[in-house]
């Protein structure tokens, strides 16, 4: 092969190689685009099955609950326009309490459940122009990936 | 040449978009509430806990409803503009005392003055839940049928009073 | 009366950085030397009134003088000393001051070591630091002032947010301060250069000691928040792609790069333009990242109503630095040359890839980072980027990045020959492929590909870092002269390689479980019993706790008991966790109480993370290579040199 030759297939080679690593990087992303959709509209059923998404809304008082001894809760947000039940298999944040505005991330299975992977509680209930970075950090309940 | 010209280029995009994203409102959850009859509730008043005062007994009137608590800062930084709002006399302001103490409230009122022309004790904090509040301070307008008109969310300041609000009132207060 | 003081040294303070930053930049252009020394007395004024300002901050904190507003919403008199001094920098206006006090500091230690630079030079440099000072202060005056007054003053304080009562957390700020502060002296030296006109490698070679000083400190700002999250934030993670942390890594990264451009600018007078923009964009980068967090414009969980007022202030300060800069770099830009080259392969070609990668690894942080407020902003709707993504899409350039380091470290300049590199290191290349695959497989288990190309990655880098020196004491005839300079490329890079391996571990092998447990049950989790035993009360200073005793044996061995706790703060009343972690370097064990779950079972977490403590103490190696770079003999030599130099073209008239 001469050098030219060589030098040809390497840049299709770095090329290749770029162009792989972009559609990758463009899929990451794509699937991890999170949509943001409110309890009404979930009710109203358009967000799509079994596609990772947020809902938000108030924690109603009186719906939190496990069964005894058991680890999966179960809750329901509302944004006084409907409201969502969320199954939660893992450890809630410490701020998740009832009448709190809460943010999860999952998914609605196949019968239409929200089965949340991840649960976000507002840091206080105080609106300030956002502090120091410090006491932003998220503070949020992860389910385990076994 | 042209190309050391790309940098500010590049630049000046991301400050359109900062500036756009400044002038955006900044609620993660609209309020689905707009246009709909405000939730109904019967609560004691603040330092007369025998009283109660209801939504209902305001129909036929323009109100303001403001949620605050006297743990909450970003209410105390709205505090000046509510006293100046009151002190127009364009809309009787309620207040809605959420997840406070009744002393603590009464002392931070006498302290800073009394913008309100009633301010309801939000006792099991189930008023707030149906008024969608997710924080201190909120304002909700509601017009003489007794619907929600509008909702500002954070701590008020006059320019969005005069250029939001206020507007909002007129025009309610002119509807029949 | 303090207060007051304190807002009126920090108003002087404003005013002498005006005289700091106008008078000597006038000077400068018009050849006013008198005009030009001012810089000196006016950098010191301003320190002093700084330092002054900051210190009735701190006075107001620690005698709990509630009349201040800042004070009041912030700390309480229960609150131990010491955290009562860190919350004068906990929240938005005291952290502001923070960042006036870091400029006023690097301000006065640019001036102190400024006599072997041409003085006019130092003038500009010293003035550009003025305006920054400036800007920052204007802000904190004008919309952020912590010496607001509380009238009537509370009674007492909010107290300090439970989550920054911490040690780890108390230093955090200062550290990650001192950093991208320190960046700010990198920027002045680059808008000082433009400024001149002078497009030669001497300013960047004055430069570097301080950008390297500066990365040092944000390497350890940015490790202390990672740390801290993961011990106190109870889930056991140490790291979120949270736009905050970001905010604190695109810095990072574009440093990163410009300690590494700098390096080829100065020995080779090439890379102008790229070392010119990276030091625009490091600064510009932590103004962003600072700024992005408290006006409201990124969109977070935590951003509510936006303050406009500062919210625009913000964007103007912004556009009038970086645009500046990047306004004064198209101007010059034409008088970027260089006249040399160099061959397809050498050391340039590598560190030219570095500085390619580093930037790609920061434009895909970057996309996730401000694409919810794009989207936003163009009536999208509301995204969120998840985690997922800039986890994977961020080692995409960074695995070719380590992987070339590992040749990049041993080739020479100008020109240079793969083959040679290649085959110098192929008993490392050799064992990092061996070892990569063989390694975690024996002591954790069977390795998936991404898990052996980490552990690989990590080998090859240690391996190629400790190349020389290894081979200097195993055969005294193959011994190369090492400088500090190199000693600290090597423990850099060794820190690399021990942090690679750490997150490759951890992500790989680490298990989560989270469990129903009553007093008297246990769980397996990879050869370890965790039993739950009891559960007490416990208080503290200024909280109440709820504490559970577990014990973890293996193999009917004792290994630790750990106590984590529930905690209740007495002012905030928010619940918080402090889980029970047994740490050492081989491993984690980590236990965190949930909450009760009725029929007498509690929540629990339990974690097995395995070389999670190698991730900050390869940190620490970072941060250490840096340190030993900075004490290089060359830079004393240098200042000799250029002091001989610059007096005799003083003597001649001339300017240097």
């Amino acid at each position: 092969m001469t050098a030219r030759q060589q030098r040809m297939l390497i840049v299709v080679l770095v090329l290749a190689g770029v162009g792989v690593a972009t559609a990758f990087g463009l899929r990451a992303f794509q699937e991890n685009l999170l949509y943001y959709y409110t309890p009404t509209q979930v009710q109203a059923g358009e967000p799509p099955l079994n596609r990772k998404f947020r809902v938000g809304g108030l924690v109603v008082p009186g719906t939190v609950g496990n069964e005894p001894g058991k680890l999966e809760k179960t809750f329901d947000l509302t944004d006084n326009g409907a409201m969502v039940t969320v199954h939660f298999a893992g450890i809630l944040p410490d701020l998740f309490r009832e009448g709190q505005g809460i943010i999860a991330h999952g998914k609605l299975n196949d019968e239409g459940v929200f089965y949340a992977e991840e649960v976000l509680a507002k840091h206080d209930e105080n609106y300030m122009p956002p502090e120091v970075a410090e006491s932003l950090k998220q503070i949020h309940g992860e389910e385990p990936s076994q | 040449m042209w190309r050391s010209l790309i940098p500010i280029a590049v630049f000046a995009v991301l400050v359109w978009f900062f500036n756009r994203g400044l002038g955006m409102d900044p609620r993660i959850i609209p309020s689905p509430l707009i246009g709909k009859p405000a939730p109904e509730f019967s609560l004691p008043v603040l330092g007369d806990r025998s009283r109660q005062v209801a939504m209902a007994d305001y129909r036929g009137q323009v109100v303001m409803v403001n949620v605050w608590g006297s743990w909450c800062s970003g209410c105390r930084a709205e505090h000046q503009t509510l006293l100046a709002i009151a002190a127009t006399g364009e809309v009787p302001i309620i207040g809605l005392n959420w997840k406070d103490e009744d002393p603590a409230a009464e002392k931070w009122l006498r302290d800073l003055g009394n913008p309100y022309e009633v301010n309801l004790v939000d006792v099991e904090g189930r008023t707030a839940i149906n008024f969608g509040v997710y924080g201190a301070p909120e304002t909700f307008l509601i017009d003489k049928q007794g619907d929600i008109i509008h909702k500002f969310t954070g701590p008020l300041y006059w320019q969005a009073w005069t250029e939001e609000l206020l507007p909002l009132v007129r025009q309610a207060k002119e509807a029949t | 009366m303090i207060p007051e003081l304190g807002q009126f040294a920090l108003i002087v303070a404003l005013i002498l950085s005006v005289v700091q930053g106008v008078v000597p930049l006038v000077g400068a252009q018009t050849g006013n030397r008198a005009w030009v020394r001012l810089a000196w007395p006016a950098v010191s004024g301003q320190a002093v009134f700084v330092f002054l300002s900051f210190a009735c901050l701190v006075w107001s904190f620690l005698q709990n003088d509630f009349s201040v507003a800042y004070v009041a919403n912030n700390s309480n008199s229960a609150l131990p000393t010491l955290y009562r001094v860190s919350a004068t920098w906990g929240a938005h206006e005291g952290s502001m001051l923070l960042w006036v006090v870091m400029l006023a500091f690097w301000g006065v230690a640019v001036a102190a070591r400024s006599k072997h630079l041409p003085e006019m030079f130092a003038a500009r440099v010293i003035a550009v630091l003025g305006l920054i000072s400036f800007g920052f202060m204007l802000f904190t005056l004008m919309t952020s002032n912590p010496f607001d007054r509380l009238i009537p003053a509370a009674f007492d304080g909010r107290d300090l947010n439970p989550l920054l009562q911490d040690p780890a957390l108390a230093i955090h700020p200062p550290m990650l301060y001192m950093g991208y502060v320190g960046f700010a002296v990198a920027f002045s030296f680059a808008i000082a250069a433009m400024l001149e006109g002078k497009m030669d490698a001497a300013w960047s070679r004055w430069a570097r000691p301080w950008t390297t000083i500066a990365w040092v400190f944000l390497t350890l700002g940015i490790a202390l928040g990672s740390w801290w999250a993961y011990y106190e934030l109870g889930w056991g993670g140490w790291w979120f792609w949270d736009p905050v942390e970001n905010a604190s890594f695109m810095p990072w990264l574009a440093g990163t790069a410009l300690i590494h451009s700098l390096a080829v600018t100065e020995k080779r007078g090439l890379f102008k333009s790229w070392t010119l923009l990276l030091a625009i964009s490091a600064f510009s980068l932590s103004l962003l990242g600072t700024f992005l967090v408290r006006s409201g414009v990124l969109v977070s969980v935590h951003a509510f109503a936006t303050d406009p007022e500062r919210g625009r202030f913000i964007l103007a300060f912004l556009v009038t630095v970086i645009g500046g800069a990047l306004g004064l770099y198209a101007w010059r830009a034409p008088l970027l040359k260089s006249n040399e080259g160099f061959g397809k392969v050498s050391k340039e070609t590598f560190l030219l890839a570095n500085n390619v990668l580093l930037i790609i690894a920061l434009l895909v942080v970057l996309l996730g980072t401000l694409f919810p407020l794009f989207m936003d902003a163009m009536g999208g709707g509301k995204y969120s980027v998840g985690p997922q993504y800039f986890a994977a899409v961020f080692v995409i350039p960074t695995i070719p990045l380590v992987l070339l380091m590992g040749f990049g470290m041993h080739s020479i300049w100008r020109r240079d020959n793969f083959a040679r590199i290649a085959r110098r290191l192929r008993v490392p290349m050799g064992a990092a492929i061996v070892l990569g695959v063989a390694l975690p497989w024996m002591l954790y288990g069977q390795p998936s590909v991404m898990t052996a190309i980490g552990f690989t990655a990590g080998l090859w880098v240690i391996g190629t870092a400790l190349f020389d020196p290894v081979r200097g004491l195993l055969d005294k005839s193959r011994k190369v002269r090492v400088t500090r300079g190199t000693w600290g490329m090597i423990v850099a890079h060794l820190g690399i390689g021990i942090f690679i391996l750490g997150v490759t571990a951890t992500e790989s092998y680490s298990i989560h479980r989270d469990q129903a447990l009553r007093i008297g049950e246990s769980i397996e989790v990879s050869g370890y019993k965790v039993t739950f035993e009891s559960l007490k009360p416990a208080t503290g200073p200024n909280f109440t706790a709820t504490e559970a005793s577990f014990v973890i044996t293996r193999n009917g061995e004792h290994v630790v008991s750990l106590n984590p706790q529930k905690r209740t703060y007495r002012v905030q009343r928010n619940p918080m966790t402090e889980a029970g972690i047994d740490g050492s370097l081989a491993r984690d064990l980590y236990v965190a109480l949930g909450e009760p779950l009725g029929g007498e079972a509690w929540s629990m977490r339990f974690q097995y993370k395995p070389l999670v403590r190698l991730i900050w103490l390869g940190c620490i190696f970072m941060a250490l290579g840096g340190l030993i770079a900075i004490t290089d003999k060359r830079y004393r030599v240098v200042v000799k040199k250029e002091n001989k130099a610059s007096g005799r073209e003083a003597l001649a008239g001339g300017t240097s």
